[in-house]
Formats: structure tokens, C-alpha cells, sequence
């Protein structure tokens, strides 16, 4: 057997869940089957700021059908807002008749059907005391406030105000992004029965224990007296990380009409019932020396909000750390207006900061007449210029050399609109991307039978990122089996936890709690085998073995088959429970985890080194010379993330990634009625995101790196990095073709012509 | 979306009489009714189904002095056509540049022309200004979000715009649609008349008496229809309304002179839009980039604009610029 390699982290494996997925067996939340379901069909607040003066609902009620009608007025007092992960309080919807934003839900029609909720809501007729909303910046009653620290950190190091005066060259410059919407193509469903006072919930989530943990709280009862079922997500992107509004009033419509209730949003809905992300303006003045070394940079952001949150990103935490620099200055500031509260969405902080500082490293580039590449080679460190801290390892310029040489970046001619190909100008951007590697507490069960079959149990979520595979490929690892031989269990709040499916953290989150469960029952195994009177391993050092193709074996590959190991403890089957903190969380976390409150370990707030993943970001476009259409005909990036479990998911990450952010630069854009503070085209038609027209080559590099700090399997998580830079690398490629320096996204034609 | 009820006709005169009740709506592909009902904003309490009606109305027929397609034809049909694509390639690009392969395969071509405007404030209820639905209650858009409505052809009342491609192909190639009327006569309407201007009334979008079924498309037959273009402009490069289009067919002599020019606008206006003034400024002479500058000057110079849209008027003169350039210089097989 010597010669083999029996190791399956690392390799590509088909998604486990794949024929599920594509033959229709997959049950999405609104999926499930429920008996005797009625429908509920939301109404929303046509204005973005006032009160309710009255609800008209004869004409609803009347329509046969017709079950219930929720307001403010009747179940007003029966749920509490829901917390939000990140940012402190949110809008209310019907717990008065207060409205906060446009869209936000003021009532719910139930109903034998969806077409009968849906007619009836039409018929809802709202009287309202409207006042004049503030939709955005620079309109008249938006507050704006200083960000305290707290979540988020502003930093000063050295003395950046006056380096940047005494510096060579110096550059004051403000970039700006635009409101999105996730827009995943799963809506927001949501789905409750009760049975004895004990109630399940079927809704696509992020973190389950969360949903239930916020549910229970909102309606005043235990947290053991609510399920949460998610087993398949149909996309999220930060979208279904915190609990919304929804789920707990159809929670109260199913108590009320004692039947299992069913919402399916619509599309338009869904940017006002959920979170987004909000528009950004960012305020950089970045000065270096004669020979590119920076001197200083100052990065202010400004972020909107609603009016009662504060949330707020704050990417100044990332991009104070991508370069050498002795003075450092950050500083973010909240925009309060009369919106609903944004959320996570792909690489939240992130894509929008470093848009702004990788354009601007650009600029200097081309003021100081240095190739992009070596500006950023004379800045590369190894050490956190904010803390002094190494890097737990930092492969920021291998991405920029191998994607440089990949991409064929030296045939480009650095004047811009130099290059042409017919009646298309065409341009070469670059950028750098980071993305801190986070990971939280978890917890895992796992079974291993005799005859070789493995189950896992984990309140994972698989939100179309490939965790069912991962889990399976590490489980087979540790187990000495095939990923086809696990069977993987997530998304249930009768699993052990696992933390938010967020910010990059969760295959390191789910693989370390997995492992350890592994490791336990091998451990077990392995005693019970030496410490035998019998059998090929008898007497031997228990340490000393493993589980390898189907086998416990020793160094000199002696051992058992594995059933003859496990039949030695059990005829059924081992299982064992495990629980992962990692690093300095503290002891409770699991216990907070529990509660629903997801306990993080993030990768530029560690004591010990400050832990990122890097990548270089690679991008041609052309633009036509006269109409102006903007193109791109490819893109390449470069990432170094640690270990990489499946690198045929980890491509497909990094690719949707890479083809969101071109979405993002060119035409994502959610458009806002800045009179009535209301979104303008939400919906899939007229809110652009990239077809496949739009997407020609997309070339992935996945460059190895071991990092044995970061954490014991050196995983460094991906699902964020592969949007950041991109932004920047398209405007970057822009400038480059027109001549053009665009400084506010989305670069569209008009900007151009 | 209300309760409604769905009749099928068996023949022109059977959904006509099935479609003079007061609030009823034909329905062939249904892409863009069913989605203004789900919207509310469309309430027809009876909908009569036209796809059942006989073959000649889903035929496509070539002759040396016209083509006709049947008002039934879906888009994707009459795009893969083979003798459309080769003697009218602007008919051809305009239908598959537009919607999805999924749209096109349901959409019909007598329905696509009738589709409505994709103004946000119109295809949303909860805006109560809007003089479409509302008549006379006013415009939401003309001091809101209208970086995609038109810049032609607007009146105080509203300035929607014509979403379509197909109707700017044929406007320019001077097309008819045949239609019976409940009477139980028959009329030809030339497309440059078919959809009105909106004027105070642009809740009367066409001509089309109550009742009245378009059942053929007529284009005639001429030496400028092999040499035709259709240039989209859009925010991607797919699935997308156009922001400005231009449909372009020339007749050139020998010496490369225009010997005639039929230009559609699209995107830009109200309505399918014909550019006459253009086709005036390009007749006898040999295009280039500054003439062809020239004609699209002429065509925008009535332009009106409302704050986000008023790129447009400066991205149609490119649009036609490049269509008129492209058209020009497109090499045609004997």
C-alpha cells in the first residue's frame, strides 16, 4: 500500500449534493412539505418615512379566501424587532405604526392560497401621515456621526496629517459605490408549524442557531422550543446571515389560524424586507516618497445606515494593513438616513474599501511613472504596519508575479489609450485583494459504522459554497475513507452548532469540529485495537496509528481492515461529539453559540499574528470608441489562501467572486428615488448583474501556501476574497484604455462618452 | 394579480367576439401581460387565448415583393429563419438581441410589438402619479429615476419609452401590420402609425380599436433590406433593454452613394421611431464618420431631456453614428 497517496483534502471532488441539487430531490426550505398549508402574502409601506393614519382591510377580508390579516394594530405587541448581527437596533415594522423605510412590512394577508394572499393584499388600502424623507447623502435631514470604536477600530499610527503635507507626492482623492442588493435567487422564504407548543421553522439561513436564538427572544419563549430547518440555501451572500422581520410574524399567522404557514416573498420585496448593501464614499489621501515608498495614507469612509442601526463595515481595518507604511491614519463615519438597515454582503467590508485604495495606488503609480506591480512590491511587508505583528504568512506579491506572467502583463504599453484593436480601445488593470482569515466555535457529531459508512451531523450551511462536500472530504480524511462513503447532515437546529456561514470562516469553522470529532473516534478506535490481546496491532503505540483506505494502520502499514477495528468496540456504531474554540475565544463560547450569538476569531483582531489570505487581481477590458460599451474580455486572479480542501469548489468561489465584482464595476447599481427615498429597479431585470455574455475568459490561480499558524489545518477561507480588487482592477484597466480615471461605481457608458 | 378567466378562440371573428367585453385582453406568449397582472397593474378580468387560431397566422412567408410573418410567429422563429437572416438581417438581429432565449421561444411577434413600457413608475402600483394608469394624475418620472426613458417624442405628460427592438427594424423598412377589426373588416396600418404619441392621452398607446387582432406583419421587399444593421446599446452585453438603438437599411449605387435610407430609432423615443430627418441628411451622399455624424445630429435635434437622461440624446448620435458606419461598410453576398 506504500506508494499511495490515500489523502483527499486537497483534491477535486464533485459536489456530494450535486444530483440531489440538479435532479429536483434537493428540498430548499419552501420545499418541505407541510400539511394543510396557508399562505401569506406580505403588505408593504409605500412611503418611506410617517405613520399609519389607517388600514382599510373590508375589501380583503371579504375576498373568499381569505384567512387573516396581520397589522400592527392586532399582533402589534406579540414580537419584539429581531437583533441584528452586527450594528445594535434596527427598523421595527408592525410593532407600531411607525414607518422607518420604504418596503417595510406593515401587514401580512393569510390565505387558502398564494393567489387569493396576493389578490387580497392589492386590496389593502393604507392611509398614511407622510413626512419628507432623507434617502441618501448629501439630502437635507440625513444624521451624520463620528462611528465609535467598538465592533470596528479606527487607527492612528505615526503622524499621518503631517507626513502627507511633507511627502513628495501626495494625493487627495474621494471614490464612492453604489447601493446593491444581494438578489439571491432563492427569495425569502420563510415557513412555520407549531406542534405542542413547539414550533419549526423552515427558512434559508446563514446560521440557524442564530435564527432560532433571535425567534425565540422576539416571541418570548425558549430557545428549545424552536427548530430551524435550512438545508439547502438557493443563494445568500450575507443576505440570510441576520434574522429578519419576516419570520416571526408568520410564526404569530401560524398560531393564529392554528395551520403551517408559507411565504414567498416577491422579488421587489426582497430589497426592502432584507438587508443590502449600503452606498459608500471614501475620502483617501495617500502620499510616498520620490521612490514609491508610501508615506502616508489617511482613509476616511463614510457608509449611509438606517436610522436607528449603526452599521457600518469600516475596510479601513483592511486597508491599513495592505501596505508598508509608517503613518496611518483611519477614520469612518455613519450616515443615518430614512433606509432600510443594511447587511452583510460578499467581502462586506472589503470590496467597497479596497475599490478605493487599490485605484489609488494606481494613481500614484502612474503620478510617480512606476508599473503598478513594482509600486506595490516597494510597499509589500511582512509585518502589520498597524500592529507590528507578522503575518501568519502573506503571499501578496507570489499572486501579483505568477498572475503578472500568466496574464502577459508586461506587453502592455503603461501610457493610457495607447492601445487599440479595431474601433475598441483597450486597457490592463491590476489590484490587490485581502481578505481576513476568520474563524469561529463549532461543534460536530460523528458516526463511523463497521462496514465503512460515515455520518456527519453539523448545523452547518451549505449556502451553495460546497460545505456538504467539505465536510465529507475532511470526515473521509480523518477516517480513511471515500467522500462518497460520509453522509452529511446540516442545517438543522438538532444538530450540534456550527457558527454564521460568513465572512470566510466557515470551512475552517465546520472542518476543525469535524476533525476533532474524527480524531476522537479514531483515537478510540486505535486504544481498543493495542490495547487488544490480539489482532495485527496489539501492543502498539495508539498515537501511532491512523485510519487509512478503509484500514487501521500502523507506520509500517501493517493494521486491520476497519471493520475488524470498529466491530472490536461495537457492533453498531462510534460516535462522538466534539467541540472546537479556537484560539483566545473565550471558554463560554460554545455556550454562546448555543444561544445563538456567533463567537469569531478574526484574522486582523488576533494577539499572536495577524492572518489574511492575499490575491492579485488581473483585468482586460475595451471599450468602443464611439458608443462606449464597456468590456471585458478577461480576467485573472491569483490567490493564496492556506489549505485548500476542494479545489474544485474553491474555483468555482473564486470565479463567482471574481464575476460579481465585474458585475459590481460595471453594472450593479440599485437605483434610488432620492424624493420619495425609495429603490427604483428592484427586480432581475433592470438591477443588472453579469450574463453569460458578459463573461468571457475567467482564469483562476491557486497558488499553494502552508500556513501552520493560522490554525491547526492551515485554512485560511475564500469565499470573500475572490470579489476584492475587482472593482478596482476594471476601473484600473478603464483608466488605462480611455484615459479616464472614474472614480464612483458603476462605471457605465455615460461616464464615458 | 386578480381573479380572471381564460377563453380559447378558435378563429379571428371567434376572439373577437370573445374580446368586445368591456375589460378583456388577447394573450398569445403572455411574457409581458403576465407580468403586468402579477404587478397589478394590468387587471383584465377575461383573457382570450389567440395561440389556437390556424397555421397561416404562425407562418413566415418570403416573396419577391414582401415578406409576411404571421402575428403568431414567435420571435426565436422568425430570428433562425434563414432567408430572414440573409434579406433582412436587421429584422433578424433586432429579435434575437432582445429578451432571453426562454422569451423569445414564447414570445410572438404581434404581441412584441404591443409590449408596453418598462418605466419603473408605471410598472409599479404604489406610485399613484402615473398618467398611463392613472390618467391624469400626473408623472412621476419626469423628476425622478428616468436614466432609461426617452428623450423623443415626450410630452409633459410622460416620457415612457417604447421598449422595443423588432418594431424599430420595421419601422424603418416601412412595414405594415394587417389586423382585423370587429366589424369583421380588415386594415393595414403602417408601424410608424400603429403606436401614438403620448401626447395627454398616454394611456392610449396605439390606434387599435377595442377588439382589433393584429394577424400579419408585412415588410416590403426592396434593394436596401440586405444591407441592414441593427446597433444595441445597452448596460450589458446581453438580456437588456436597449439604452439607444438604431435599425439602418441602405441602398448604395455603385460609386457608394446612398441611393436610399430607412433609420428606426430605438430606446430614445416614446414610440418606434423613424428617423426621416437622418435618412434626408445621408441621401446621394457617400457616408463616412463625419456624415454620418451629421444624420444622427439631425436625427437627436428635437431631443428633450430630464435630468438622468439626458446622456442619451448624445449616446443616440453615437448609436446611429456607428450603425450608419457599419451599414455602409458591410459586405453583401450577390
Amino acid at each position: 500500500m506504500t506508494g499511495h497517496d490515500f489523502h483527499v483534502i486537497g483534491k477535486p471532488h464533485q459536489r456530494i449534493d450535486g444530483c440531489a441539487k440538479v435532479t429536483g430531490a434537493a428540498h430548499y426550505p419552501s420545499d418541505e412539505y407541510v400539511p394543510n398549508p396557508a399562505w401569506a402574502f406580505l403588505v408593504t409601506s409605500a412611503i418611506a418615512k410617517g405613520r399609519i393614519k389607517a388600514m382599510e382591510l373590508d375589501e380583503a377580508l371579504a375576498l373568499p379566501g381569505v384567512l387573516d390579516v396581520l397589522t400592527h394594530q392586532n399582533v402589534g405587541s406579540e414580537a419584539s424587532p429581531p437583533e441584528q448581527q452586527a450594528g445594535g437596533a434596527t427598523t421595527t415594522t408592525m410593532q407600531d405604526d411607525r414607518i422607518w423605510h420604504d418596503g417595510q412590512i406593515i401587514g401580512v394577508v393569510i390565505a387558502e392560497t398564494y393567489e387569493i394572499a396576493r389578490d387580497a393584499a392589492f386590496r389593502v388600502r393604507v392611509h398614511y401621515e407622510k413626512e419628507e424623507p432623507s434617502a441618501t447623502f448629501d439630502c437635507a435631514g440625513v444624521e451624520e456621526e463620528v462611528r465609535e470604536p467598538g465592533e470596528h477600530e479606527d487607527y492612528e499610527v505615526g503622524d499621518a496629517l503631517s507626513a502627507f503635507t511633507r511627502a513628495d507626492a501626495a494625493l487627495d482623492l474621494w471614490y464612492e459605490t453604489p447601493t446593491q442588493h444581494h438578489n439571491p435567487i432563492e427569495l425569502f422564504t420563510t415557513t412555520c408549524a407549531w406542534s405542542d407548543g413547539q414550533l419549526t421553522i423552515w427558512e434559508p439561513s446563514q446560521f440557524v442557531y442564530g435564527l432560532r436564538g433571535n425567534v425565540a427572544k422576539q416571541l418570548g419563549i425558549s430557545p428549545d422550543q424552536v427548530r430551524v430547518v435550512s438545508k439547502f440555501v438557493g443563494g445568500a451572500f450575507g443576505s440570510k446571515g441576520s434574522a429578519t422581520a419576516r419570520t416571526a410574524w408568520i410564526a404569530i399567522a401560524s398560531r393564529r389560524v392554528r395551520r403551517p404557514v408559507k411565504l414567498v416573498p416577491t422579488r421587489d420585496q426582497g430589497y426592502t424586507i432584507a438587508t443590502y448593501r449600503a452606498e459608500t464614499r471614501h475620502h483617501i489621501r495617500l502620499a510616498a516618497q520620490a521612490d514609491g515608498r508610501l508615506a502616508a495614507l489617511i482613509h476616511e469612509g463614510f457608509e449611509v445606515t438606517s436610522r436607528p442601526s449603526n452599521y457600518n463595515v469600516s475596510g479601513t481595518e483592511t486597508t491599513a494593513r495592505m501596505y508598508a507604511c509608517p503613518n496611518i491614519l483611519t477614520r469612518v463615519s455613519i450616515v443615518h438616513a430614512d433606509r432600510n438597515t443594511p447587511g452583510f454582503m460578499r467581502a462586506p467590508p472589503d470590496t467597497p474599501y479596497m475599490f478605493a485604495l487599490e485605484c489609488a495606488m494606481d494613481e500614484l503609480a502612474l503620478h510617480l511613472g512606476l508599473d503598478p506591480i513594482e509600486l506595490r512590491r516597494r510597499n509589500d511587508t511582512q509585518k502589520d504596519p498597524v500592529t507590528g505583528r507578522s503575518f501568519s504568512s502573506r503571499s501578496l506579491m507570489t499572486c501579483f508575479d505568477e498572475g503578472r506572467q500568466r496574464f502577459g502583463w508586461d506587453a502592455r504599453d503603461p501610457r493610457p489609450a495607447s492601445m487599440t484593436d479595431g474601433d475598441w480601445l483597450v486597457g490592463l488593470g491590476c489590484a490587490g485583494a485581502a481578505y481576513p482569515a476568520n474563524i469561529a466555535a463549532s461543534a460536530a457529531r460523528v458516526t463511523l459504522r463497521p462496514d465503512g459508512q460515515a455520518r456527519i451531523q453539523i448545523a452547518a450551511h451549505d449556502i451553495g459554497t460546497g460545505a456538504y462536500t467539505v465536510a465529507a472530504v475532511v470526515a473521509a480524511e480523518k477516517l480513511g475513507l471515500r467522500p462518497g462513503d460520509v453522509h452529511v447532515e446540516i442545517g438543522d437546529t438538532v444538530f450540534p452548532p456550527a457558527s454564521l456561514a460568513a465572512g470566510s470562516s466557515h470551512t475552517a469553522t465546520i472542518s476543525h469540529a469535524i476533525a476533532k470529532a474524527c480524531d476522537t473516534i479514531c483515537h478510540q478506535i486505535a486504544v481498543a485495537a493495542t490495547t487488544s490481546n490480539t489482532g495485527p496491532l496489539a501492543g502498539r503505540d495508539p498515537k501511532r496509528l491512523r485510519l487509512e483506505d478503509g484500514h487501521l494502520v500502523g507506520e509500517d502499514g501493517a493494521g486491520e481492515p476497519l471493520s475488524d477495528a470498529v466491530s472490536r468496540l461495537t457492533t453498531g456504531a462510534l460516535e462522538a461529539y466534539a467541540e472546537n474554540i479556537p484560539g483566545a475565544l473565550p471558554e463560554d463560547a460554545m455556550k454562546t453559540l448555543y444561544q445563538g450569538k456567533p463567537p469569531m476569531y478574526r484574522g486582523q483582531k488576533r494577539k499572536d499574528v495577524t492572518s489574511y489570505a492575499f490575491g492579485a487581481q488581473f483585468v482586460e477590458v475595451r471599450v468602443h470608441r464611439l458608443t462606449c460599451e464597456i468590456r471585458v474580455p478577461r480576467m485573472l486572479g491569483a490567490f493564496a489562501a492556506g489549505t485548500i480542501i476542494n479545489p474544485l469548489t474553491a474555483h468555482s468561489q473564486y470565479m463567482g467572486g471574481m464575476i460579481w465584482g465585474l458585475g459590481a464595476a460595471l453594472e450593479e447599481k440599485t437605483e434610488i428615488d432620492v424624493r420619495n427615498a425609495r429603490y427604483v429597479n428592484d427586480n432581475l431585470s433592470e438591477y443588472h448583474i453579469p450574463v453569460n455574455a458578459d463573461v468571457r475568459k475567467v482564469e483562476v490561480l491557486m497558488l499553494p501556501e502552508r500556513d501552520d499558524e493560522v490554525n491547526p489545518l492551515g485554512i485560511k477561507g475564500l469565499g470573500e476574497i475572490g470579489i476584492v480588487g475587482v472593482n478596482a482592477a476594471i476601473a484600473n484597466a478603464v483608466h488605462h484604455a480611455t484615459g479616464r480615471r472614474l472614480r464612483k461605481l458603476p462605471i457605465r457608458i455615460e461616464d464615458l462618452l | 394579480m386578480r381573479s380572471f378567466s381564460l377563453d380559447r378562440a378558435v378563429s379571428p371573428a371567434d376572439a373577437m367576439t370573445r374580446a368586445t367585453h368591456g375589460n378583456s385582453s388577447y394573450i398569445a406568449g403572455g411574457t409581458n401581460l403576465l407580468d403586468l397582472m402579477k404587478l397589478d397593474v394590468m387587471r383584465p378580468e377575461r383573457l382570450v387565448s389567440i395561440n389556437g387560431l390556424t397555421e397561416e397566422h404562425r407562418q413566415i412567408s418570403i416573396g419577391p415583393d414582401e415578406l409576411r410573418l404571421g402575428a403568431l410567429v414567435r420571435m426565436s422563429e422568425a430570428a433562425d429563419h434563414p432567408a430572414v437572416r440573409r434579406d433582412y438581417p436587421v429584422l433578424a438581429e433586432s429579435l434575437w438581441m432582445a429578451a432571453s432565449p426562454q422569451l423569445r421561444n414564447m414570445a410572438s411577434l404581434g404581441g412584441n410589438l404591443l409590449q408596453r413600457t418598462r418605466c419603473a413608475y408605471f410598472r409599479d402600483r404604489t406610485y399613484a402619479r402615473c398618467n398611463k394608469r392613472n390618467p391624469g394624475a400626473g408623472c412621476e418620472a419626469r423628476a425622478g429615476a428616468n436614466r432609461r426613458l426617452a428623450v423623443l417624442g415626450v410630452s409633459d405628460h410622460c416620457i415612457a419609452n417604447y421598449p422595443g427592438d423588432f418594431a424599430i427594424a420595421l419601422v424603418a423598412l416601412g412595414a405594415e401590420v394587417e389586423t382585423r377589426q370587429s366589424n369583421g373588416g380588415s386594415r393595414r396600418i403602417p408601424l410608424s402609425d400603429l403606436h401614438r404619441l403620448p401626447g395627454d392621452t398616454p394611456h392610449v398607446e396605439t390606434v387599435l380599436d377595442q377588439a382589433e387582432l393584429i394577424t400579419s406583419i408585412h415588410v416590403p421587399a426592396g434593394p436596401w433590406t440586405r444591407r441592414s444593421r441593427y446597433v444595441k446599446v445597452r448596460d450589458r452585453a446581453s438580456y437588456d433593454f436597449a439604452l439607444a438603438s438604431a435599425a439602418v437599411a441602405l441602398e448604395l449605387t455603385g460609386n457608394g452613394k446612398v441611393a436610399t435610407a430607412r433609420i428606426g430609432l430605438g430606446g430614445l423615443a416614446t414610440k418606434p421611431w423613424r428617423a426621416k430627418e437622418a435618412e434626408d441628411v445621408v441621401a446621394g451622399r457617400r457616408i463616412d464618420d463625419s456624415l454620418a455624424r451629421e444624420a444622427a445630429e439631425a436625427a437627436l435635434a428635437a431631443a428633450v431631456t430630464h435630468g438622468d437622461n439626458a446622456f442619451k440624446v448624445e449616446l443616440g448620435k453615437r448609436t446611429l453614428t456607428r450603425a450608419l458606419i457599419e451599414t455602409a461598410a458591410m459586405e453583401i453576398q450577390p
